[in-house]
């Protein structure tokens, strides 16, 4: 007996089964024939022999392959269709270590994904695309693609695609090779053995690319679909290499050896650079370490467009800031960019904030009535409310919370500056709260306030509301009054 | 004896959907589809036993990941004198 060695045989990257349905574990869903079997068969191997099993993540998209995480024993996401490429370009930038393949077929690439790739290919992501092109919608049963050729029967296309009423074949090779940050556009076919060797080069070279950090590359592979097309694979086979060759002529369109210069990453400026809390370059640590922990805190703060509810939120986030606190500002407003309602959260923590939105305020800023009515029931118990009246509606109670009316607006008014009530109110939330010293407040301001007038009504803005609160009476009587 | 084929395929009926594919790839034309049926009602390729070459085209032509294996024959260990030969060959390159 001779010794024989295998030379060919199942890539360990596929799973050994298939564990989508129990008793098909040996069998991928694709029909017989199928071109989407033979590109994995290609992308596997490549991803064996190049070693990137361990760093791979593949993104499958909606379509026939909508199931490619049940063959790739690889990291593994399912993106929305179309939504590859975006998803592709979160996984690499999060991941820049890991080789990300993004699978797509025509319906999802070129139809309803065109904005993703396009805008992929144009920023030059540094991942692969494989386009498998099939000319039709298959999962769906046969509807026409942006690829269906002149002519071709679909579901939706009965007589025949008709330029005159559908358009033309998108050439999405050529398409994305008017762009200049791709490195690597091919299109190949699986029409015959040497064009399917040509493939599996094409394939090794997009995933050798990639591991070499040059940019984004891209494989339009030409692809059977003998059910929808009702042909034998054999005849798909051939269907391709007679019918689609002609439309999507095969060939390399981009091969750039070098990755275009430049460097991705934007300068950086840290954000207290940006705030003017540090000088460029200096370690935004050396600001002012916590002295002792502050306690955190989360507000909201609402009112009308106008009465400066974005700012007070600002000011207080960027206190926290100089503070040494992690913070943050979420701002929310209307359409209308005065008048209309708006809101923000501001959370103030010694540890990094998970979520910037606040559902439950310790502190709720009601700058009028309707923001008061809004948000006072999602106050949290033994919250406070700052109300900018000198009482509550009538009938109105926040009996979870301890509410203080602080006429901020009129305050502001006698002040000289009507807009300064939002630092009226920041003055007594700083008073009631001890959360941030009340310096800080003025140190935030000189920043955002030039004019040193208006700098001076806002330093007695603030002193006024500390005093409201000082003078206060106990919110108990005034929420029972 | 005739000499041994210089490849050889085996085929996993349980992966195998019968598409026929490497039967028309085949180079010598080795493979066929069996006439019985496989559980899944497909009938899947078989090798006909003698002239593969273990080429490999089958291999890539399948779609299924795991349907076909090839093999090839050894190459006999070389003997000493073709080693020297080759050897000289290299360095007169
Ligand atoms: C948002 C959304 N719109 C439409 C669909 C329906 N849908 C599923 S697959 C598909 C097209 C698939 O065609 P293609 O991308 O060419 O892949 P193939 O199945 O041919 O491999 C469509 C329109 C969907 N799943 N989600
Ligand atoms: S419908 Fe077409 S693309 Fe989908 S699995 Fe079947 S042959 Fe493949
Ligand atoms: S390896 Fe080559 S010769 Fe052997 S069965 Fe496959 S295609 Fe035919
Ligand atoms: S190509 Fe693969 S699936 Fe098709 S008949 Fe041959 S072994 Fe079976």
């Amino acid at each position: 007996m001779s010794d024989y060695r295998v030379i060919e045989a199942k890539s360990s990257v596929f799973f050994d089964r298939y564990e989508r349905k129990p008793e098909l574990q040996q069998q991928t869903h694709y029909c017989p024939g199928c071109g989407h079997g033979v590109v994995h068969k290609l992308i596997a191997e490549a991803i064996e022999d190049l070693g990137l099993q361990d760093r791979t993540i593949l993104v499958s998209p909606v379509g026939c392959s909508v199931f490619a995480y049940y063959y790739f024993n690889t990291g593994n996401v399912q993106a929305a269709h179309g939504r590859t490429p975006a998803v592709a370009t979160a996984l690499k930038r999060s991941h820049p270590e890991s080789i990300v393949i993004g699978y797509q077929g025509d319906g999802d690439l070129a139809a309803i994904g065109m904005s993703e790739i396009v805008h992929a290919a144009n920023r030059g992501e540094k991942f692969t695309i494989f386009f498998v092109n099939n000319a039709i919608y298959g999962m769906t049963g046969g509807q026409m693609a942006p690829t269906t050729l002149v002519g071709q029967m679909s579901t939706t296309t009965p007589w025949g695609r008709r330029p005159s009423n559908e358009g033309f074949p998108l050439h999405m090779a050529e398409l994305l090779a008017t762009l200049e940050a791709p490195v690597y556009i091919e299109r190949v076919a699986l029409c015959d053995n040497k064009n399917i060797m040509r493939t599996r080069k094409a394939v090794r070279k997009a995933l050798e690319l990639q591991r070499d950090a040059a940019g984004f590359s891209f494989v339009e592979i030409l692809s059977p679909c003998p059910t929808i097309w009702k042909m034998t694979p054999a005849e798909a086979r051939n269907w391709v290499a007679e019918k689609m060759l002609p439309v999507f002529p095969l060939g390399v369109l981009r091969d750039r050896k070098l990755p275009p210069s430049g460097n991705a990453v934007p300068p950086q400026h840290s954000v207290a650079e940006l705030l003017e809390l540090a000088a460029p370059g200096e370690a935004p640590s050396t600001l002012q370490p916590p002295r002792a922990p502050l306690p955190g805190l989360a507000v909201n703060i609402a009112g009308f467009g106008g009465q400066g509810i974005l700012l007070l939120g600002q000011v207080l986030a960027e206190m926290g800031l100089r503070a040494g606190q992690e913070v943050s500002w979420l701002p929310s407003y209307g359409p209308e960019m005065r008048s209309g309602s708006a809101h923000c959260h501001v959370c103030l923590a010694n540890e990094r904030v998970g979520s910037p939105l606040v559902e439950h305020p310790q502190v709720l800023v009601a700058m009028n009535e309707p923001s008061l009515r809004k948000f006072a029931a999602q106050v949290a118990a033994d919250g406070l409310v700052l109300y900018n009246r000198d009482a509550l509606p009538a009938g109105f109670s926040v009996p979870q919370a301890r509410v203080y009316c602080v006429p901020a607006s009129e305050i502001a008014d006698r002040l000289g500056a009507a807009k300064t009530a939002n630092m009226v109110m920041l003055g007594a939330l700083l008073e009631l709260t001890h959360a941030l010293p009340a310096e800080t407040a003025l140190a935030v301001l000189q920043t955002k306030v030039r004019n040193p007038a208006l700098l001076e009504i806002n330093r007695h803005a603030l002193d006024a509301g500390a005093e409201r609160i000082r003078k206060a009476v106990p919110p108990a009587i005034l929420t029972t009054a | 004896m005739p000499s041994e084929p210089r490849g050889k395929v085996t085929i996993n009926s349980n992966e195998c959907k019968g598409c026929g594919l490497c039967v028309d790839a085949c180079p010598p034309k080795c493979l066929e589809l069996a006439p019985e049926l496989t559980p899944y009602g497909v009938h899947p390729a078989r090798y006909l036993g003698s002239a593969c070459t273990g080429c490999g085209i089958c291999f890539y032509a399948c779609p299924e990941p795991g349907a076909i294996t090839v093999y090839r024959m050894m190459p006999p260990p070389k003997s000493p004198a073709t080693l020297s030969q080759e050897a000289n060959r290299a360095a007169t390159l």
